[in-house]
């Protein structure tokens, strides 16, 4: 099952990438996706975490548009702080729970830090991170939990 | 009537995305250090360059180009925060000090040195 998803996202990547439909080419380009999905299976490594298409889904359809939302949320909050003549900033650590666990969970939650302007992850462990953000109310609304608690709830299995 | 919706659609997105471009890089240059200074470049990736993606989506329409910008937005979404948080760590491995406003943290939180 995930392996036919690989190969389905390998050609798909494929025909993205070559543009061109001809016979000859959508065979080569399928025969290469197969290989590489051989590959991958002798190397174990569209596992779960290599390839988490189990998760696409919720992703797709609940935790991205949540991001999105917190992204542009936090960005406004930063181009204004660096629009004011006085930039107000007070940088701020500080350690923060996190209740994943997976990697995959770790990671999303790593990252959707840092992709949130204002807020980055300087250390990752496994279930505490260090976090470096520009303003303190910044610090205090990450401290607050709520993207933590989503993605928990993203990573949890169906 | 609707191409010209999503004309001005387009427009605003690419006009939107490169004024917050223009601003991540005014902030890098005003912040005082390296850790804020990442925070005004994460704007630029974060949402300058995903905005403007989505306005040259809506101009090239429902062709295989739009299906190469949005691929590259969504290469921009998983790599950036990962080269983000390699540079901060290798900032911090270094001894680069994050300059904090104050030695308290809030109440939830314990401080880090």
């Amino acid at each position: 099952m995930r392996l036919v998803s690989t190969f389905l996202v390998l050609f798909a990547f494929w025909l993205l990438l070559s543009g061109f439909f001809t016979a000859f080419l959508m065979v080569a380009g399928a025969v290469t996706a197969l290989l590489v999905v051989l590959f991958s299976r002798r190397m174990d490594i569209a596992d779960r975490e290599g390839h988490p298409v189990h998760l696409a889904p919720r992703a797709v359809l609940i935790y991205w548009p949540w991001l999105t939302k917190e992204i542009i949320k936090s960005s406004w909050q930063v181009a204004t702080v660096i629009l004011q003549p006085g930039l107000p900033i007070s940088p701020t650590l500080v350690r923060l729970r996190s209740t994943q666990k997976t990697d995959v969970g770790r990671t999303v939650f790593a990252n959707s830090i840092t992709l949130t302007p204002g807020t980055l992850t300087v250390e990752a462990g496994r279930d505490e991170f260090l976090v470096h953000a520009l303003t303190r109310s910044g610090a205090r609304d990450l401290a607050s939990g709520e993207m933590d608690r989503r993605v928990s709830e993203f990573e949890r299995e169906l | 009537m609707t191409s010209q919706i999503i004309d001005l659609a387009s427009w605003l997105l690419i006009a939107g995305g490169g004024i917050f471009c223009m601003i991540g890089a005014l902030g890098l240059l005003r912040m005082p250090n390296f850790f804020t200074r990442m925070h005004a470049a994460s704007l630029i990736d974060s949402l300058g360059a995903p905005m403007l993606l989505l306005g040259m989506i809506l101009q090239s329409g429902f062709t295989l180009v739009s299906a190469k910008l949005l691929f590259i937005a969504l290469l921009l979404f998983f790599t950036s925060p990962t080269a983000t948080h390699a540079l901060a760590r290798a900032a911090r491995a270094r001894g680069v000090g994050p300059d904090l406003a104050e030695e308290l943290p809030t109440a939830t939180d314990r401080e880090d040195k």
